[in-house]
């Protein structure tokens, strides 16, 4: 689905992602963990395409495409979906109107006609159901005046609604409640496929008792710099980052 | 609304002829530059005007000898000269051409990205086509329909001829000779215009729109239009052309009176697309236009527009609340690019008791573009309990333009109530990231978020012309964040 391969990205010349390794196939789910500033949000920015960073080496296919050399929004419509960890508002923009626009850009892309009006509605139906997000909030501008969870709920109706091949979720954890991380959680479950997969960025392993990793990977200093599976997280959970750090520390 | 998208609107728009309008002829006789008394004799004499309507004429024009171009208002250009303009030819001096293909290709994409149908865009540009007959016979069967209910909708000159009492009424009685510069200079020379009047208690069962006949005879330089809705009536009235207006005639002075009375309301829209200019800021129309309504007791006026065409844009649509308990709304949405400039807002004068105003304006500059807002809020001492609210909001697209509020209230009752709320905002290269990243092009995404923006405006123009104005808008805005 995704691989990436000794990429180095960098902000106004400091460099963020020094090397980074990846590689993440269909139907499976990756969670990556790290401590603050470790290059987390870096990497789901520089993939969705942020033109802020710089890629100074390395590459990245996506499904048998450079995805460096795709615009952030034929990178979208080539089926790659980030979950905002600060989902953004839109002022008078409706949620649905907001979609159904992304939905058919995306179907042009394919060369599909666009979805008509009735169908359209019954997927809105379809996808708040699944994800528990109140129906109410389809009509209402983009994010706007939403809590912090039905933000995050959001992210994934949109999620749902798009269907993309690969979704990363960035820290969609943070700021949710039992409850709503509950709920969020069942979402992303429920669209688990055995052709899709994700990547769950996350700070806590919390969200991985109800999204179950396959793999789970340490990013520290712009590197994944260990790899294991569910107990990873467990362990990093009981420890802390400093072992790693020290581990790391060591190497060097 | 939800299942029903602008892309569908506009589908049906493309397929969908205008459907209203009339043929006036097009006069083509020029007469020398210039502008002193004999050339207004001429003027009356060319349109065989009564005797009254030509000292109406002399007298604007001494009182205009006397005055000075205005110059409070925050933009810079080039004075117009104004001896050296012809005051009397074809009212539009809109180009023709010999066939579709000499057509500026740049001016049919602008079409067609508006959605207008093939047959309407060569009549808009001026293409000569077989489609006068049809326009007729549709002209016809809405004038009947309009006369069945005794409402008048006809050309300023018509109206002159055929209803003189109405015009000598109600003409410069809202907006008077000795008003401004501009509205004296067009008392004297106007050429033509519209005419409109709804009698008790009709409401117009249609929106009236001189979209259709300003595109087949043109527009003047110095346009008159008057509307009066009598006691209890109703008229929603749309003036402009989304379509691109390529006109020779720099400077445009327009005046337009709106008298609402007892219990009328009227409800005035305009899109305004002009030649703003190249992208050097060379060119473009001056639009210079005194727009003000009075409204009786428990009256209504509303102005909506959206604005993004001229160069230099002077033009305030304002309401007179003489009657008690009569209501004022302004709507606007103005959009500046390059090198454009726009001095725009309303005036609400509460003069009755219980009188109420909104003010929502919108301004949107992009490139080097410069925006303001200039708004008069004025409670007189005996408009006991008035009320006005305003929000001015702007939105700038690149570093480089700017914009300005510009809001005088002046209050002489203590028992009014007023609010003023701005905001200034750049549009946000997060927003526009987080709709890419679902998909959409950067162009759509301009789009989607500046009509989000304007949308209490929007919402406030009939169904077809506030699809083809979100589309202006796109286009106006095209490529232009930075």
């Amino acid at each position: 689905m995704i691989k990436i391969n000794n990429l180095h990205a960098s902000i106004e010349e400091k460099e963020i992602l020094k090397g980074l390794n990846l590689t993440v196939n269909a139907g499976e789910v990756h969670a990556i963990m790290g401590p603050n500033g470790a290059g987390k949000s870096t990497l789901s920015s520089v993939l969705a395409g942020r033109e802020e960073y710089k890629i100074t080496d390395g590459s990245v296919e996506f499904d048998g495409k450079n995805l460096l050399e795709l615009s952030t929004e034929d990178r979208a419509r080539e089926g790659l979906f980030l979950a905002f960890q600060y989902p953004i508002e839109i002022p008078g923009v409706s949620n649905v109107n907001f979609l159904r626009t992304a939905l058919n850009e995306i179907r042009e892309y394919k060369g599909l006609d666009a979805i008509s009006a009735k169908d359209f509605m019954a997927l809105v139906r379809q996808k708040t159901a699944l994800v528990g997000l109140d129906s109410k909030l389809a009509t209402r501008s983009v994010n706007e005046g939403f809590s912090g969870g039905e933000k995050k709920r959001n992210e994934i109706f949109q999620m749902a609604m798009l269907e993309p091949k690969l979704a990363i979720l960035d820290e969609t954890d943070s700021g949710l409640d039992i409850d709503a991380l509950r709920i969020v959680s069942d979402g992303v479950n429920s669209l688990k496929s055995k052709d899709n997969a994700i990547i769950v960025i996350t700070h806590y392993q919390r969200l991985l008792d109800y999204i179950i990793p396959d793999y789970v990977h340490v990013l520290f200093d712009g590197k994944i710099v260990k790899s294991g599976q569910k107990d990873l997280a467990l362990k990093l959970e009981e420890h802390g980052y400093d072992w790693i750090k020290e581990e790391f520390a060591t190497r060097k | 609304m939800a299942n029903y998208t602008e892309n569908e609107l506009a589908k049906d728009l493309q397929n969908q002829e205008y459907k209203y309008g009339f043929v006036s002829d097009i006069e083509s006789d020029k007469i020398p530059i210039g502008l002193n008394e004999d050339i207004i004799r001429l003027i009356s004499a060319k349109k065989n005007e009564p005797e009254w309507l030509l000292e109406y004429r002399l007298k604007a024009f001494q009182i205009w000898s006397s005055m000075k171009e205005p110059s409070w208002a925050h933009v810079n250009y080039e004075i117009p000269k104004y001896q050296e303009i012809t005051y009397y030819s074809a009212p539009k001096q809109s180009k023709k051409y010999d066939s579709w293909d000499d057509v500026d290709p740049e001016m049919k994409e602008t079409m067609k990205k508006l959605g207008i149908s093939l047959e309407e865009q060569k009549r808009l540009t001026g293409v000569a086509v077989d489609f006068v007959m049809d326009s007729v016979s549709v002209a016809t069967s809405f004038k009947e329909k309009l006369g069945e209910l005794g409402i008048i909708f006809c050309s300023f000159s018509d109206a002159v001829r055929e209803h003189p009492d109405l015009v000598k009424k109600y003409m410069g009685s809202v907006i008077p000779t000795t008003d401004n510069f501009y509205a004296a200079l067009n008392s004297a020379v106007f050429t033509d215009g519209s005419f409109c009047y709804i009698p008790k208690g009709v409401r117009c069962p249609m929106e009236l729109s001189t979209y259709f006949r300003i595109n087949e005879g043109g527009t003047g330089q110095f346009e008159r239009t008057l509307v009066i809705a009598d006691e209890g009536s109703y008229v929603s009235y749309l003036e402009g052309c989304t379509a691109p207006q390529r006109d020779e005639n720099q400077l445009h002075a327009a005046v337009v009176e709106l008298v609402a009375l007892e219990k009328a309301e009227i409800k005035y829209s305009t899109v305004q697309n002009w030649y703003p200019g190249d992208k050097e800021g060379k060119g473009g129309v001056y639009n210079f236009v005194t727009k003000r309504g009075i409204c009786e007791r428990d009256a209504k006026i509303s102005w909506t527009q959206v604005e993004t065409g001229s160069a230099v844009t002077w033009k305030y649509p304002s309401c007179i609340l003489k009657g008690d308990n009569s209501i004022g709304e302004f709507y606007s949405v103005a959009v500046t690019n390059n090198y454009q400039q726009a001095d725009t807002g309303t005036k609400m004068i509460h003069l009755g008791k219980n009188t109420k105003s909104t003010i929502i304006s919108k301004g949107i500059s992009a490139g080097k573009s410069q925006n303001s807002y200039r708004g008069l809020v004025q409670i007189h001492k005996n408009a006991h309990n008035a009320r006005n609210f305003s929000q001015c909001d702007s939105l700038l697209m690149t570093n480089q333009c700017g914009a300005n509020t510009f809001p005088y209230i002046e209050c002489k009752n203590s028992s009014a109530k007023i609010e003023h709320e701005a905001t200034t905002s750049k549009i946000g290269e997060d927003q526009l990231f987080y709709c890419m990243q679902r998909g959409i092009s950067e162009e759509k995404a301009i789009s989607l978020i500046v009509n989000g923006y304007c949308k209490e405006v929007l919402n406030q123009l009939p169904m077809e012309f506030a699809v083809e104005a979100q589309k202006l808008l796109a286009i106006s805005l095209e490529g232009s964040v930075g």
